[in-house]
């Protein structure tokens, strides 16, 4: 572990207006550290959606500060904000949110071509490679299964290099064995120094695999522990 | 332009199939429509200055208030000398013009307009001759039609005999292509023979054609007939073209019509289109989402849904050229032909990708609200 990728201080936000105005954040602090894998775990409607749009540069806060790479990101444009996800963040959803009408290269091909960068066939096909499929590069989604189309995500995801991998409910589609599958390509992303990786979730399933967990509810940081903890916790 | 971005407009476009034929039959016919009316327009315009064209006079003197070549009005012998006193003016032919009744030898009889020059000077004579010579005109009573008439003036081939005003008529040459728009044939024959056949006295003429000694400052010669002759316009060709294309174009309306018909078809071809990518770019508003999410610019999603529209564009123009190259071909024998020049061509290409263009921007529209975070699970 080393420098933080991404450090939110004292984040409040409000969702809404008038009567059905919420109060989703109330003061988040929340570090992600490379070569750290962190799962953001808490009920329905705790603010982990909120907290992670708003790490992923895809929500600004109403309060307090965040950095990504040691950069402030609150009084960015939506434009620039653009280009802090394309430059540093990876982002995997739980839909997979493929374009169905492109290869898996070409998906993958895609964050490398909103950054402007040329040789992008190679660089896919390696990171195909990498998440095992390597064998089905001109597959079309529907070609492909829940787990081959995680996969794809992923390797979307990581393959500009970024220093945040932001995954949402990644094995909420998929089954165990996918699901563990998953969760192993995500650890050894998470392993690289230069890289932490934040996975919200409801599964306890992939406890296992985390360095470290923070709960949430009701817009706040209620609970912090170590991978270790939480597996001794679970094993008693 | 990358590739990737090409290749997702692409996609997103022939991915509905009915829904991206719909969208080219929309541009086709908006297309077609609006080449039509153009075709029609440009093909009016040379038809009815056709005359004008044709003469090498430097100076056309008219009766004052001529509104185009087909009206029909008398100027004397004598104002024709007068300009010819006046220096720089190498010739002042006469030019009669009018409507008669032809009668063929079965005795129907149907209107023909008359065009009489001198033969030996300068004037408007017939061209595109297909069979004799202007020469032949010399020959008593000789007569040129366009071979399209033929039938109606039933004349099967030259030597035919005819009336006009009961004074026979032989028909000594024949040409191709010289139609009016008016549907009433053209008959050219010597000024004399014209003025028997239109009834004019013999010292009468509808224009004096004026041309002017190249060492002759045009200018200062046209300002000198002016003051000479008195009840009469002088032109030169250029001004007389336009006054009659105005008079005709603008005056009887009909350039109007032709107008509001490629407007007409402008924004029918506009809707269709920003319609299809408008609901294009619904469906596929999720990955537009993505896009935005994953890091692209705004710029790039436009571009997405340009490269979307002048895909469009361009299939929808191959289309309508197709069916419009038939409609030139079909009409190019008829009163009033379709005429699309090169650069007609071009301009209509620019048109349907400006068209398509502008459809995009009810889409960029809708694209510039989406918010990023509704691709996270909620």
């Amino acid at each position: 572990m080393s420098e933080p990728v991404l450090d939110a201080v004292g984040v409040g936000k409000f969702l809404g207006h008038g009567a059905g105005r919420v109060h989703a954040l109330k003061g988040v602090d929340l570090s992600l550290m490379g070569g750290e894998l962190v799962l953001l775990m808490g009920p329905s409607g705790s603010g982990k959606t909120t907290l992670l749009s708003i790490l992923g540069c895809l929500m600004t806060p109403n309060d307090g500060t965040v950095r990504v790479r040691g950069e402030p990101v609150g009084n960015l444009d939506p434009e620039a904000l653009a280009g802090i996800r394309r430059n540093h963040i990876g982002f995997v959803f739980q839909s997979y949110h493929l374009f169905p009408t492109l290869s898996a290269e070409d998906n993958v091909r895609l964050a490398l071509d909103v950054r402007g960068e040329r040789s992008q066939r190679k660089a896919a096909r390696e990171v195909l490679g990498l998440v095992g499929l390597a064998h089905k590069t001109k597959a079309f989604p529907n070609e492909l299964s829940g787990g081959e189309q995680q996969r794809v995500a992923i390797a979307r995801a990581i393959v500009g290099k970024p220093s945040v991998i932001l995954a949402d409910e990644p094995t909420g589609a998929l089954d165990a064995e996918n699901g563990k599958a998953i969760m192993t390509l995500l650890a050894d992303i998470a392993k690289d120094s230069s890289r932490g990786v934040l996975v919200v979730t409801h599964d306890p399933r992939i406890v296992p695999f985390a360095s470290r967990i923070v709960h949430i509810e009701d817009g706040r940081i209620v609970r912090q522990e170590t991978g270790g903890e939480a597996r001794r916790v679970s094993q008693s | 332009m990358s590739a990737l971005k090409f290749k997702l407009a692409y996609r997103n476009l022939f991915h509905d199939r009915l829904r991206f034929v719909a969208t080219i039959v929309g541009i086709v016919f908006s297309i077609v429509l609006v080449t039509v009316q153009a075709g029609l327009y440009v093909g009016f315009r040379r038809m009815v200055t056709t005359m004008i064209d044709h003469s090498p006079a430097d100076l056309w003197i008219m009766p004052a208030g001529t509104k185009c070549f087909e009206d029909p009005s008398l100027l004397d012998d004598r104002q024709r000398f007068r300009a010819l006193a006046i220096e720089g003016v190498v010739d002042a032919a006469p030019l009669v013009i009018g409507y008669a009744q032809w009668r063929l030898p079965s005795g129907t009889t149907t209107p023909v307009f008359i065009v009489g020059s001198e033969l030996q000077g300068f004037g408007v004579r017939p061209w595109n001759l297909v069979a004799g010579r202007v020469e032949d005109l010399s020959i008593p009573d000789a007569v040129a039609i366009d071979q399209s008439y033929s039938e109606r003036l039933g004349v099967s081939a030259t030597g035919a005999n005819a009336e006009i005003r009961d004074q026979r008529v032989q028909v000594a040459a024949m040409t191709r292509g010289i139609r009016s728009f008016t549907t009433t044939p053209y008959v050219f024959a010597g000024v004399d023979r014209a003025r028997a056949y239109t009834g004019m006295a013999p010292n009468k003429a509808s224009y004096f054609l004026v041309r002017v000694s190249p060492d002759a400052d045009a200018g200062k010669v046209r300002r000198q007939l002016r003051e000479s002759l008195s009840d009469v316009e002088v032109l030169t060709a250029a001004e007389f073209r336009s006054r009659s294309r105005n008079f005709w174009l603008f005056g009887t309306g009909a350039g109007a019509a032709l107008f509001a018909g490629a407007l007409l078809g402008l924004i029918v071809g506009t809707v269709i289109v920003a319609q299809t990518l408008y609901s294009s770019t619904k469906d596929h508003l999720s990955e537009f989402a993505t896009l935005r999410a994953i890091g692209s610019s705004s710029r790039y999603i436009y571009m997405v849904i340009v490269w979307q529209a002048l895909l469009s564009a361009i299939v929808g123009f191959i289309g309508a050229a197709g069916i419009s190259a038939i409609v030139v071909r079909m009409t190019a024998e008829s009163a009033l032909a379709v005429v699309v020049t090169p650069g007609m061509t071009f301009a209509l290409f620019l048109l349907t990708g400006a068209m398509c263009v502008a459809s995009a921007i009810a889409a960029i529209v809708q694209v510039m609200r989406i918010d990023p975070t509704t691709v996270l699970a909620r």
